[in-house]
Protein backbone atom coordinates (compact mmCIF):
# COMPACT_ATOMS: atom_id res chain seq x y z
CA UNK A 1 0.00 0.00 0.00
CA UNK A 2 1.45 3.54 -0.81
CA UNK A 3 0.68 6.24 1.36
CA UNK A 4 2.13 9.42 1.99
CA UNK A 5 4.47 10.35 5.06
CA UNK A 6 2.66 12.07 8.10
CA UNK A 7 1.97 15.62 7.46
CA UNK A 8 -0.17 18.28 8.30
CA UNK A 9 -2.83 19.18 6.27
CA UNK A 10 -3.99 23.06 6.06
CA UNK A 11 -6.56 24.37 3.43
CA UNK A 12 -6.11 27.91 2.00
CA UNK A 13 -9.09 30.51 1.82
CA UNK A 14 -7.74 32.96 -0.60
CA UNK A 15 -4.31 33.50 -2.33
CA UNK A 16 -3.02 35.92 0.50
CA UNK A 17 -3.96 33.58 2.51
CA UNK A 18 -1.49 30.64 1.28
CA UNK A 19 1.25 32.56 0.50
CA UNK A 20 1.10 33.76 4.32
CA UNK A 21 0.90 30.15 5.33
CA UNK A 22 4.18 29.20 3.02
CA UNK A 23 5.64 32.60 4.30
CA UNK A 24 4.99 31.45 7.65
CA UNK A 25 5.98 27.58 7.69
CA UNK A 26 8.65 27.90 4.44
CA UNK A 27 10.03 25.18 2.65
CA UNK A 28 8.73 22.31 4.66
CA UNK A 29 5.70 23.42 3.50
CA UNK A 30 4.41 22.86 -0.16
CA UNK A 31 0.83 23.78 -1.95
CA UNK A 32 -1.10 20.89 -3.62
CA UNK A 33 -3.40 21.72 -6.91
CA UNK A 34 -4.91 19.01 -8.82
CA UNK A 35 -2.65 16.84 -6.62
CA UNK A 36 -2.01 14.17 -9.77
CA UNK A 37 1.73 14.42 -9.85
CA UNK A 38 2.23 15.30 -6.16
CA UNK A 39 0.36 12.67 -4.47
CA UNK A 40 2.22 9.85 -6.62
CA UNK A 41 5.49 11.19 -5.34
CA UNK A 42 4.52 11.63 -1.98
CA UNK A 43 3.48 8.48 -1.88
CA UNK A 44 6.19 6.71 -3.40
CA UNK A 45 8.13 9.11 -0.41
CA UNK A 46 10.24 10.95 -3.31
CA UNK A 47 8.70 13.95 -1.62
CA UNK A 48 8.16 14.36 1.65
CA UNK A 49 6.55 17.33 3.68
CA UNK A 50 5.29 18.55 7.14
CA UNK A 51 2.74 20.23 5.58
CA UNK A 52 0.42 20.24 2.59
CA UNK A 53 -1.33 23.77 1.73
CA UNK A 54 -4.49 22.54 -0.36
CA UNK A 55 -5.08 25.37 -2.93
CA UNK A 56 -8.68 23.79 -4.68
CA UNK A 57 -10.77 26.21 -3.18
CA UNK A 58 -8.80 29.09 -4.93
CA UNK A 59 -10.34 27.58 -8.55
CA UNK A 60 -12.69 30.67 -8.32
CA UNK A 61 -10.29 33.25 -8.20
CA UNK A 62 -7.40 31.08 -10.21
CA UNK A 63 -9.27 29.45 -12.63
CA UNK A 64 -9.94 31.96 -15.55
CA UNK A 65 -9.00 31.93 -19.86
CA UNK A 66 -9.12 36.06 -19.94
CA UNK A 67 -9.01 37.44 -23.52
CA UNK A 68 -6.99 40.50 -24.12
CA UNK A 69 -5.96 42.22 -27.64
CA UNK A 70 -2.31 41.09 -27.62
CA UNK A 71 -2.65 38.08 -24.83
CA UNK A 72 -4.18 35.63 -23.50
CA UNK A 73 -4.15 35.19 -19.81
CA UNK A 74 -4.63 32.03 -17.68
CA UNK A 75 -5.17 31.08 -14.17
CA UNK A 76 -2.82 28.84 -12.59
CA UNK A 77 -5.43 26.73 -10.77
CA UNK A 78 -7.13 26.43 -14.13
CA UNK A 79 -7.63 22.41 -15.09
CA UNK A 80 -6.94 20.51 -17.63
CA UNK A 81 -10.08 19.89 -18.61
CA UNK A 82 -11.67 23.61 -18.95
CA UNK A 83 -8.26 24.35 -21.27
CA UNK A 84 -9.37 21.28 -23.35
CA UNK A 85 -12.55 22.87 -23.92
CA UNK A 86 -12.21 26.19 -24.31
CA UNK A 87 -13.11 27.18 -27.84
CA UNK A 88 -10.85 30.50 -27.52
CA UNK A 89 -7.97 28.63 -26.81
CA UNK A 90 -8.80 25.90 -29.62
CA UNK A 91 -9.15 29.26 -32.06
CA UNK A 92 -6.13 31.04 -30.76
CA UNK A 93 -3.64 28.14 -29.77
CA UNK A 94 -4.64 24.80 -31.71
CA UNK A 95 -1.65 23.47 -29.93
CA UNK A 96 -3.60 23.38 -26.24
CA UNK A 97 -6.13 21.07 -27.85
CA UNK A 98 -3.59 19.05 -29.44
CA UNK A 99 -1.75 18.72 -26.31
CA UNK A 100 -4.91 18.05 -23.66
CA UNK A 101 -6.11 15.21 -25.92
CA UNK A 102 -3.08 13.18 -24.97
CA UNK A 103 -2.30 14.02 -21.31
CA UNK A 104 -2.87 11.80 -19.00
CA UNK A 105 -7.02 10.47 -19.34
CA UNK A 106 -10.01 12.09 -18.66
CA UNK A 107 -10.60 11.17 -15.18
CA UNK A 108 -7.19 13.01 -14.23
CA UNK A 109 -8.06 16.15 -16.51
CA UNK A 110 -10.87 16.55 -14.33
CA UNK A 111 -8.34 17.52 -11.47
CA UNK A 112 -4.82 18.71 -12.56
CA UNK A 113 -4.23 22.17 -13.24
CA UNK A 114 -2.09 24.52 -15.63
CA UNK A 115 -0.16 25.39 -12.69
CA UNK A 116 0.69 21.85 -11.41
CA UNK A 117 1.76 21.21 -14.22
CA UNK A 118 4.43 23.83 -14.88
CA UNK A 119 5.20 23.81 -11.06
CA UNK A 120 6.01 20.42 -11.14
CA UNK A 121 8.64 20.52 -14.05
CA UNK A 122 8.88 17.12 -15.13
CA UNK A 123 11.12 17.65 -18.28
CA UNK A 124 8.86 15.42 -19.99
CA UNK A 125 5.50 17.33 -19.38
CA UNK A 126 3.33 18.45 -22.10
CA UNK A 127 1.98 21.38 -20.94
CA UNK A 128 5.37 22.95 -20.03
CA UNK A 129 6.47 22.45 -23.99
CA UNK A 130 3.00 24.27 -25.34
CA UNK A 131 4.04 27.19 -22.55
CA UNK A 132 7.26 27.09 -23.76
CA UNK A 133 6.62 26.85 -27.61
CA UNK A 134 4.31 29.98 -27.12
CA UNK A 135 6.43 31.67 -25.34
CA UNK A 136 5.11 31.85 -22.05
CA UNK A 137 5.77 34.21 -19.43
CA UNK A 138 4.67 33.35 -15.71
CA UNK A 139 3.35 35.86 -13.22
CA UNK A 140 4.69 34.51 -9.72
CA UNK A 141 3.58 36.18 -6.21
CA UNK A 142 5.35 36.21 -2.81
CA UNK A 143 4.89 38.48 0.15
CA UNK A 144 6.94 40.94 -1.38
CA UNK A 145 4.84 41.50 -4.45
CA UNK A 146 4.56 39.85 -7.86
CA UNK A 147 7.39 39.36 -10.65
CA UNK A 148 7.12 37.95 -14.40
CA UNK A 149 9.42 35.95 -15.39
CA UNK A 150 10.06 33.77 -19.22
CA UNK A 151 9.40 30.11 -19.87
CA UNK A 152 13.20 29.77 -19.77
CA UNK A 153 13.83 31.22 -16.22
CA UNK A 154 10.96 29.89 -14.88
CA UNK A 155 12.33 25.83 -15.00
CA UNK A 156 15.63 25.54 -13.77
CA UNK A 157 16.03 21.93 -13.96
CA UNK A 158 14.08 18.64 -13.77
CA UNK A 159 11.68 19.36 -10.92
CA UNK A 160 12.83 22.59 -10.30
CA UNK A 161 11.60 25.88 -10.98
CA UNK A 162 11.82 29.76 -9.85
CA UNK A 163 9.07 29.93 -7.58
CA UNK A 164 10.37 30.00 -4.03
CA UNK A 165 9.96 28.98 -0.70
CA UNK A 166 7.20 31.80 0.26
CA UNK A 167 5.98 32.41 -3.84
CA UNK A 168 2.91 31.24 -5.60
CA UNK A 169 2.69 30.45 -9.36
CA UNK A 170 -0.60 33.17 -9.99
CA UNK A 171 -1.00 33.26 -13.92
CA UNK A 172 0.35 32.38 -17.32
CA UNK A 173 0.75 34.86 -20.37
CA UNK A 174 1.05 33.99 -23.66
CA UNK A 175 1.28 37.09 -26.47
CA UNK A 176 -1.16 37.20 -29.13
CA UNK A 177 0.10 37.91 -32.64
CA UNK A 178 -2.00 37.66 -35.70
CA UNK A 179 -1.55 35.73 -38.88
CA UNK A 180 -0.40 32.51 -36.38
CA UNK A 181 -1.13 28.99 -35.53
CA UNK A 182 0.29 26.25 -34.03
CA UNK A 183 0.25 22.40 -33.21
CA UNK A 184 1.35 19.45 -30.80
CA UNK A 185 2.64 15.98 -31.79
CA UNK A 186 3.28 13.27 -29.12
CA UNK A 187 4.72 9.75 -29.21
CA UNK A 188 3.53 7.98 -26.17
CA UNK A 189 3.56 4.18 -25.75
CA UNK A 190 -0.20 3.46 -24.45
CA UNK A 191 -2.68 6.14 -24.00
CA UNK A 192 -2.18 8.47 -21.47
CA UNK A 193 1.56 7.69 -20.73
CA UNK A 194 4.23 10.21 -20.46
CA UNK A 195 6.04 11.27 -23.88
CA UNK A 196 8.74 9.27 -25.64
CA UNK A 197 9.01 12.34 -27.24
CA UNK A 198 7.05 15.38 -27.98
CA UNK A 199 7.55 18.16 -30.15
CA UNK A 200 5.48 21.78 -30.10
CA UNK A 201 5.25 24.39 -32.75
CA UNK A 202 4.07 27.59 -33.10
CA UNK A 203 4.21 29.87 -36.53
CA UNK A 204 3.79 33.17 -37.87
CA UNK A 205 2.86 34.09 -41.69
CA UNK A 206 3.56 37.62 -43.44
CA UNK A 207 2.60 37.27 -47.26
CA UNK A 208 3.45 33.76 -47.57
CA UNK A 209 6.94 33.71 -45.65
CA UNK A 210 7.34 32.86 -41.96
CA UNK A 211 7.95 35.98 -40.43
CA UNK A 212 8.66 33.61 -36.89
CA UNK A 213 8.62 30.26 -35.95
CA UNK A 214 9.25 28.79 -32.25
CA UNK A 215 9.19 25.02 -31.56
CA UNK A 216 9.56 23.09 -27.71
CA UNK A 217 10.08 20.07 -27.36
CA UNK A 218 9.55 17.12 -24.55
CA UNK A 219 11.24 14.55 -23.05
CA UNK A 220 14.86 14.85 -24.83
CA UNK A 221 16.71 16.97 -21.71
CA UNK A 222 16.59 18.10 -18.15
CA UNK A 223 14.19 20.94 -19.36
CA UNK A 224 10.89 20.79 -21.63
CA UNK A 225 13.53 22.73 -24.77
CA UNK A 226 12.99 25.71 -27.15
CA UNK A 227 15.36 25.74 -29.43
CA UNK A 228 15.75 29.26 -31.02
CA UNK A 229 18.23 27.71 -33.77
CA UNK A 230 15.13 26.82 -35.45
CA UNK A 231 13.36 30.15 -34.84
CA UNK A 232 16.53 31.78 -36.84
CA UNK A 233 16.53 28.76 -39.94
CA UNK A 234 12.78 29.37 -40.37
CA UNK A 235 12.37 32.62 -40.56
CA UNK A 236 12.10 35.09 -43.30
CA UNK A 237 11.88 31.84 -45.78
CA UNK A 238 8.65 30.52 -47.43
CA UNK A 239 6.82 27.12 -45.48
CA UNK A 240 8.44 24.26 -47.56
CA UNK A 241 9.20 20.54 -46.82
CA UNK A 242 12.83 21.22 -47.29
CA UNK A 243 12.13 23.79 -44.67
CA UNK A 244 10.42 21.31 -42.32
CA UNK A 245 13.44 18.72 -43.15
CA UNK A 246 16.13 21.12 -42.00
CA UNK A 247 14.25 22.17 -38.86
CA UNK A 248 13.94 18.68 -37.91
CA UNK A 249 17.68 17.89 -37.99
CA UNK A 250 18.27 21.00 -35.86
CA UNK A 251 16.44 19.57 -33.30
CA UNK A 252 17.65 15.86 -33.63
CA UNK A 253 21.07 17.20 -33.33
CA UNK A 254 20.73 19.89 -30.40
CA UNK A 255 18.22 17.52 -28.14
CA UNK A 256 19.85 15.48 -25.25
CA UNK A 257 17.68 12.65 -24.86
CA UNK A 258 18.99 9.92 -22.95
CA UNK A 259 18.16 6.23 -23.51
CA UNK A 260 15.35 4.83 -21.35
CA UNK A 261 12.93 2.32 -21.50
CA UNK A 262 10.92 4.33 -23.45
CA UNK A 263 13.42 4.16 -25.86
CA UNK A 264 16.69 4.46 -27.44
CA UNK A 265 18.54 7.97 -27.92
CA UNK A 266 18.89 7.37 -31.36
CA UNK A 267 14.88 6.63 -31.50
CA UNK A 268 13.97 9.81 -29.85
CA UNK A 269 16.71 11.79 -31.95
CA UNK A 270 14.84 10.41 -34.88
CA UNK A 271 11.18 11.19 -33.10
CA UNK A 272 12.64 14.59 -32.15
CA UNK A 273 12.55 15.47 -36.02
CA UNK A 274 9.40 13.58 -37.37
CA UNK A 275 7.88 14.99 -34.80
CA UNK A 276 9.03 18.62 -35.15
CA UNK A 277 8.22 18.56 -39.36
CA UNK A 278 4.95 17.46 -38.61
CA UNK A 279 4.27 20.25 -36.17
CA UNK A 280 5.36 22.81 -38.19
CA UNK A 281 3.68 21.29 -41.19
CA UNK A 282 0.24 21.31 -39.65
CA UNK A 283 0.57 24.56 -37.93
CA UNK A 284 1.47 26.10 -41.25
CA UNK A 285 -1.69 24.62 -42.84
CA UNK A 286 -3.88 25.53 -40.27
CA UNK A 287 -2.86 29.53 -40.63
CA UNK A 288 -3.86 28.55 -44.38
CA UNK A 289 -7.20 27.06 -43.42
CA UNK A 290 -8.27 30.00 -41.50
CA UNK A 291 -6.40 32.68 -43.29
CA UNK A 292 -5.85 32.27 -46.99
CA UNK A 293 -4.38 35.56 -46.98
CA UNK A 294 -1.38 35.03 -44.83
CA UNK B 1 -18.51 15.86 2.97
CA UNK B 2 -21.55 14.33 1.28
CA UNK B 3 -21.11 10.67 0.35
CA UNK B 4 -24.32 9.63 -1.57
CA UNK B 5 -26.31 12.74 0.01
CA UNK B 6 -24.99 11.50 3.15
CA UNK B 7 -23.65 13.75 5.33
CA UNK B 8 -20.65 12.29 7.18
CA UNK B 9 -18.12 13.71 9.83
CA UNK B 10 -14.85 11.92 10.19
CA UNK B 11 -11.71 13.02 12.22
CA UNK B 12 -9.11 11.70 9.99
CA UNK B 13 -5.62 11.36 9.10
CA UNK B 14 -4.00 14.57 6.64
CA UNK B 15 -2.37 11.44 4.42
CA UNK B 16 -5.81 9.21 4.42
CA UNK B 17 -6.68 8.87 0.69
CA UNK B 18 -10.29 8.81 -0.35
CA UNK B 19 -10.21 5.29 -1.81
CA UNK B 20 -9.16 4.22 1.62
CA UNK B 21 -11.79 6.81 3.30
CA UNK B 22 -14.64 5.69 1.90
CA UNK B 23 -13.58 1.82 2.06
CA UNK B 24 -12.14 1.49 5.88
CA UNK B 25 -13.69 4.42 7.31
CA UNK B 26 -17.24 4.40 6.01
CA UNK B 27 -17.70 0.41 4.66
CA UNK B 28 -18.29 1.37 1.29
CA UNK B 29 -16.29 -1.27 -0.18
CA UNK B 30 -17.35 -1.04 -4.10
CA UNK B 31 -15.18 1.69 -4.18
CA UNK B 32 -11.74 -0.77 -5.66
CA UNK B 33 -8.40 0.16 -4.85
CA UNK B 34 -6.16 -1.30 -7.08
CA UNK B 35 -2.55 0.17 -9.21
CA UNK B 36 -2.50 3.14 -6.43
CA UNK B 37 -0.51 4.89 -9.31
CA UNK B 38 -3.81 6.43 -10.46
CA UNK B 39 -3.51 4.84 -13.56
CA UNK B 40 -6.04 1.83 -13.39
CA UNK B 41 -9.03 3.98 -12.58
CA UNK B 42 -11.29 1.14 -10.98
CA UNK B 43 -11.12 3.42 -7.61
CA UNK B 44 -13.04 5.97 -9.79
CA UNK B 45 -15.76 8.29 -7.68
CA UNK B 46 -17.02 11.07 -8.03
CA UNK B 47 -16.90 14.54 -6.54
CA UNK B 48 -19.03 17.23 -7.16
CA UNK B 49 -20.73 15.03 -9.93
CA UNK B 50 -17.01 14.94 -11.73
CA UNK B 51 -15.08 11.52 -11.72
CA UNK B 52 -11.97 11.35 -10.02
CA UNK B 53 -9.51 8.58 -9.12
CA UNK B 54 -10.13 8.22 -5.56
CA UNK B 55 -6.54 7.08 -4.59
CA UNK B 56 -4.73 10.50 -5.38
CA UNK B 57 -7.20 12.56 -3.92
CA UNK B 58 -6.86 13.03 0.04
CA UNK B 59 -9.85 12.65 2.03
CA UNK B 60 -9.51 16.11 3.71
CA UNK B 61 -9.36 17.65 0.38
CA UNK B 62 -13.22 16.08 -0.19
CA UNK B 63 -14.36 17.79 2.65
CA UNK B 64 -17.21 19.70 2.01
CA UNK B 65 -17.64 18.43 -0.93
CA UNK B 66 -20.50 15.73 -2.35
CA UNK B 67 -18.64 12.45 -3.26
CA UNK B 68 -20.97 9.78 -5.23
CA UNK B 69 -19.72 6.06 -5.14
CA UNK B 70 -20.85 2.83 -6.96
CA UNK B 71 -23.28 2.80 -4.32
CA UNK B 72 -25.11 5.66 -4.98
CA UNK B 73 -26.04 4.77 -8.73
CA UNK B 74 -28.95 2.87 -7.37
CA UNK B 75 -32.12 5.13 -7.26
CA UNK B 76 -35.13 3.88 -5.43
CA UNK B 77 -34.45 0.34 -5.45
CA UNK B 78 -33.53 0.15 -9.56
CA UNK B 79 -30.46 -0.04 -11.05
CA UNK B 80 -29.24 2.47 -13.31
CA UNK B 81 -29.17 2.02 -16.35
CA UNK B 82 -25.61 1.83 -17.05
CA UNK B 83 -25.63 -0.97 -14.42
CA UNK B 84 -28.65 -2.62 -16.03
CA UNK B 85 -26.89 -2.07 -19.71
CA UNK B 86 -23.36 -4.14 -17.44
CA UNK B 87 -25.96 -6.81 -16.91
CA UNK B 88 -27.37 -6.99 -20.07
CA UNK B 89 -23.99 -6.78 -22.42
CA UNK B 90 -21.61 -8.86 -20.03
CA UNK B 91 -20.00 -5.73 -19.67
CA UNK B 92 -18.00 -7.47 -16.44
CA UNK B 93 -16.38 -10.25 -16.42
CA UNK B 94 -14.29 -10.33 -13.06
CA UNK B 95 -15.98 -6.98 -11.91
CA UNK B 96 -12.83 -5.54 -10.69
CA UNK B 97 -12.93 -2.78 -12.56
CA UNK B 98 -16.58 -2.59 -12.54
CA UNK B 99 -17.33 0.34 -10.46
CA UNK B 100 -15.03 2.61 -11.82
CA UNK B 101 -16.35 2.25 -15.07
CA UNK B 102 -20.19 2.05 -14.28
CA UNK B 103 -19.22 6.05 -12.76
CA UNK B 104 -17.30 7.36 -15.60
CA UNK B 105 -20.00 6.13 -18.04
CA UNK B 106 -22.78 7.25 -15.86
CA UNK B 107 -21.00 10.47 -15.63
CA UNK B 108 -20.56 10.39 -19.58
CA UNK B 109 -24.37 9.80 -20.45
CA UNK B 110 -25.08 12.85 -18.14
CA UNK B 111 -23.33 14.93 -20.23
CA UNK B 112 -23.54 13.08 -23.59
CA UNK B 113 -26.70 11.25 -23.53
CA UNK B 114 -25.44 10.06 -27.23
CA UNK B 115 -21.62 8.78 -27.10
CA UNK B 116 -20.24 7.54 -30.25
CA UNK B 117 -17.98 4.39 -29.61
CA UNK B 118 -14.78 6.52 -30.37
CA UNK B 119 -16.04 9.07 -27.64
CA UNK B 120 -16.86 5.89 -24.79
CA UNK B 121 -13.85 4.19 -25.78
CA UNK B 122 -11.85 8.20 -25.08
CA UNK B 123 -14.11 8.34 -21.78
CA UNK B 124 -12.81 5.13 -20.22
CA UNK B 125 -9.07 5.30 -21.50
CA UNK B 126 -7.78 6.14 -18.02
CA UNK B 127 -9.21 2.97 -16.90
CA UNK B 128 -8.40 -0.71 -17.22
CA UNK B 129 -10.27 -3.77 -17.71
CA UNK B 130 -7.71 -7.06 -16.56
CA UNK B 131 -9.87 -9.44 -18.39
CA UNK B 132 -9.69 -7.01 -21.88
CA UNK B 133 -13.44 -7.12 -21.76
CA UNK B 134 -13.48 -3.39 -23.23
CA UNK B 135 -15.84 -4.33 -26.55
CA UNK B 136 -18.50 -5.26 -24.12
CA UNK B 137 -18.22 -2.75 -22.02
CA UNK B 138 -18.58 -0.51 -24.95
CA UNK B 139 -21.71 -1.94 -26.04
CA UNK B 140 -23.03 -1.89 -22.14
CA UNK B 141 -22.80 1.81 -22.33
CA UNK B 142 -24.18 1.90 -25.63
CA UNK B 143 -27.28 -0.24 -24.15
CA UNK B 144 -27.71 2.40 -21.37
CA UNK B 145 -27.79 4.77 -23.57
CA UNK B 146 -30.37 3.36 -26.22
CA UNK B 147 -32.41 2.04 -23.08
CA UNK B 148 -32.10 5.97 -21.81
CA UNK B 149 -33.26 7.56 -24.91
CA UNK B 150 -36.34 5.18 -25.27
CA UNK B 151 -34.81 3.63 -28.77
CA UNK B 152 -33.89 0.65 -27.10
CA UNK B 153 -34.57 -2.67 -29.33
CA UNK B 154 -32.25 -5.04 -29.23
CA UNK B 155 -28.68 -5.64 -27.99
CA UNK B 156 -25.97 -3.79 -30.03
CA UNK B 157 -24.45 -6.22 -32.10
CA UNK B 158 -21.42 -7.69 -32.39
CA UNK B 159 -18.20 -5.77 -33.33
CA UNK B 160 -19.46 -2.80 -31.60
Amino acid sequence: MQVPAPFEYERATSVDHAIGLLDRLGETARLVAGGHSLLPMMKLRLANFDYLIDINDLHGELGYISVEPTQIRIGAMTRHRELLESQVLADTFPIFGDAERVIADPVVRNRGTLGGSLCQADPSEDLSAVCTTLGASCLIRGTGGERVVTMEDFHRGPYETAVGDAEMLIEVRFPVRPHGSSAYEKVERRAGDWAVVSAGAAVWLDAGVISDARVGLAAVGPNTTGLPAISEALRGHAPSEELYARAGAIAAQTCRPATDSRGSEEYKRHLADELTRRALRRSVARIVADDPGA
Amino acid sequence: MTVNDAEVTREIEGRLLLVHFLRDHLGLTGTHWGCDTSNCGTCVVWMDGEPVKSCTVLAAMAGGHEVRTVEGLEQDGQLDPVQQGFMQCHGLQCGFCTPGMLMTARALLDRNPNPTEQEIREAISGQICRCTGYATIVRSVQWAAAEEAGTRTTIPAEGA
